[in-house]
């Protein structure tokens, strides 16, 4: 009989601090659907920017097209895009990884093209002249010398999602964005605000220094050549 | 060896947009085993006629064969591993390390992984490079370094056929007098059929075994042996190129040793008289006489200091400042000889033995003959 009203006056009364320890799970379980859908979105943007890029490039004509495409969806209001694609796709992961994915491509794209633009004209004619073909050229002489370039892409377009993904609480998604459209709506708001607002900012952080370790890692060359 | 390697028969370039050819019929013949250089003003096409041998640049008409097969008969990619390709910004990749840059062409080819180490280290050892450099990046290299990496990558599978492209443009003249010389002793030992091109007339007459002179739109106004050359230029282009101190280079192209017996000179044993030292100068029709002991040359003294002396060695005498050897250039023989207070160039073997010497008479011969315009 007083289970209710005991939980009510709790809720209340309860200190943000016990709604923490109690959501914990919670809290964990968003984190990792936040971490899930920036990195499928982010892995999906590549895969098509980098298809898109080569296709740019071999084909001059393409070129404009393509990279304004990529700034143009860059321009979409995300919090009308996702409602946008609701109809078609329903309240699933695949309309919040849609989204997410349209807006990796503008960073992707541009820094693909201008990585593998700035790769040294003499390296590309000495690759070509030990006789390398086309695609190999590509993969082994190209992207990696474009690296540096792409995976400073990779790093904006990373943060800017991790960001992004809380709008797909609209959705029913959204990670710690979860947190924010909850509390909106309750009246326990200011753990839950803070929740969706601080983990996100702590996960772009963390994300952006773990992706520069992997950029060290992989280009040991440009240390090397400056110390 | 004595075939022709590389053949040229009405090569023609025509860039989209341009009014006239870079290269315009070119018909041309790189005999093999030789060091061929292409030189010219720029916009003569040189580097467009080299490049449409490894189809950087695609002929828009001729033919070009490379030991007899057409270039145009395989695919591109295919028909460039099998020839060596350097030019002047090298071109390493960035990313892979020495070893691996070297390896590239082994690894195209699909050689095994032992194969392509010991290949490696081979060239390293050829090019005099340190085996420490293996694991470093090309970035952490010097100029000249860079450029012994990019001829042994060339050299990497051993191609017959080595294609460079104004190599030495960008290093200090220091270093390259010495990638020059390295080459010169690499092809000694290699017997590559190389085409070389430059803008440098010296660089050209130093290496070339034979010199393709070219006028803008890639007319060939002369190919021949740089002796040839500047013995009798075809034209007054040939002429100008050549530019002056015609007779200095050709002096440049002949060795001391290939004169034959060299002069004795103006020297006495020490056993000798003073009377015969004076003699013996005076027949120099000089006013000073040298003085031997055994195989090695003391020093010399002048006449008068000869005069009454029972034994030329017990005359006190001043040194050759000035040595030259059997392989030094006629050239830097007139060098020593304008360089010593003698006015001759005093030569000696590896072990400073005393071999003979020469005066300004006797290059008089190689100076004047065949001046093209008497």
């Amino acid at each position: 009989m007083t289970g209710p009203l005991t939980s009510l006056v709790l809720g209340q009364a309860a200190p943000a601090g016990q709604w923490l320890r109690q959501n914990g799970d919670v809290i964990v379980d968003r984190g990792i659907e936040h971490l899930q859908l920036t990195a499928i979105s982010i892995g999906l943007g590549l895969v098509i920017s980098i298809a898109l890029s080569v296709i740019a490039l071999r084909y001059r004509r393409t070129y404009r097209p393509i990279t304004m495409a990529a700034g143009v969806v860059f321009t979409i209001p995300s919090i009308a895009l996702f409602p946008v694609l609701r109809p078609y796709f329903g309240l699933t992961a695949t309309t919040a990884i849609i989204g997410l994915t349209l807006y990796t491509l503008l960073f992707l794209i541009r820094n693909i093209l201008v990585g593998i633009e700035s790769v040294p004209a003499d390296v590309v004619e000495a690759a070509e002249g030990q006789g390398y073909a086309r695609n190999r050229l590509f993969v082994e002489i190209e992207l990696p010398l474009a690296l540096p370039v792409i995976l400073a892409g990779v790093r904006i377009a990373t943060v800017t999602t991790i960001g992004l993904v809380t709008i797909t609480g609209l959705i029913g998604y959204g990670g710690f964005g979860f947190f924010i459209f909850d509390g909106l709506r309750s009246n326990l708001y200011l753990p839950k605000l803070l929740v969706g607002a601080l983990a996100p900012m702590v996960l772009a952080l963390l994300a952006d220094g773990a992706l520069q370790l992997v950029e060290r890692a992989l280009t040991p060359w440009s240390r090397r050549a400056a110390g | 060896m004595g075939g022709t390697m590389i053949e040229l028969r009405g090569a023609t370039k025509v860039f989209s947009g341009m009014d006239h050819p870079a290269v315009d019929h070119l018909d041309l013949s790189v005999p093999e085993g030789e060091l061929v250089v292409f030189v010219g003003p720029s916009g003569c096409g040189k580097t467009t006629t080299l490049k449409m041998i490894n189809r950087i640049v695609e002929p828009t008409s001729g033919t070009i064969t490379i030991g007899g097969q057409n270039v145009l008969d395989r695919p591109a990619h295919l028909v460039r591993r099998d020839i060596g390709y350097v030019i002047q910004q090298i071109g390493l990749f960035p990313h892979n390390t020495i070893e691996r840059n070297i390896a590239t062409v082994p690894r195209l080819l699909g050689w095994d992984d032992d194969r392509t180490a010991a290949r490696v280290d081979e060239l390293i050892g050829l090019m005099g490079l340190d085996p420490d450099m293996k694991s470093r990046y090309p970035g952490e290299l010097s100029g000249g370094q860079r450029q012994r990496v990019g001829v042994a990558r060339a050299l990497a599978a051993d191609p017959p056929v080595l294609l460079m492209d104004e190599p030495y443009g960008a290093v200090d003249p220091l270093v390259r007098t010495r990638l020059q010389d390295q080459l010169l002793e690499l092809q000694r030992d290699l017997h590559k059929t190389i085409v070389f091109v430059t803008h440098d007339i010296d660089e050209a007459i130093r290496l070339g075994d034979r010199i393709a002179i070219l006028n803008v739109g890639g007319k060939l106004e002369q190919f021949d042996t740089p002796e040839q050359l500047l013995r009798a230029p075809a034209n007054e282009f040939v002429e100008d190129f050549l530019g002056g101190e015609r007779g200095l280079k050709r002096l440049a192209l002949r060795c001391v040793g290939d004169l034959g017996t060299l002069p004795r000179g103006s020297v006495v044993s020490a056993d000798a008289s003073g009377e015969e030292a004076i003699a013996a100068a005076k027949a120099y029709g000089g006013e000073w006489c040298g003085v031997l002991d055994g195989d090695e040359l003391r020093g010399w003294a002048w006449v008068d200091e000869f005069r009454g002396a029972v034994r030329a060695g017990d005359v006190e005498t001043r040194r050759f400042r000035v040595g030259i050897s059997r392989d030094s250039t006629l050239r830097e023989a007139l060098d020593a000889m304008v360089r010593s207070s003698t006015g001759v160039a005093a030569i000696f073997d590896d072990r400073d033995r005393y071999l003979g010497m020469l005066q300004l008479g006797d290059l008089t011969a190689e100076i004047t003959t065949g001046q093209g315009h008497p």
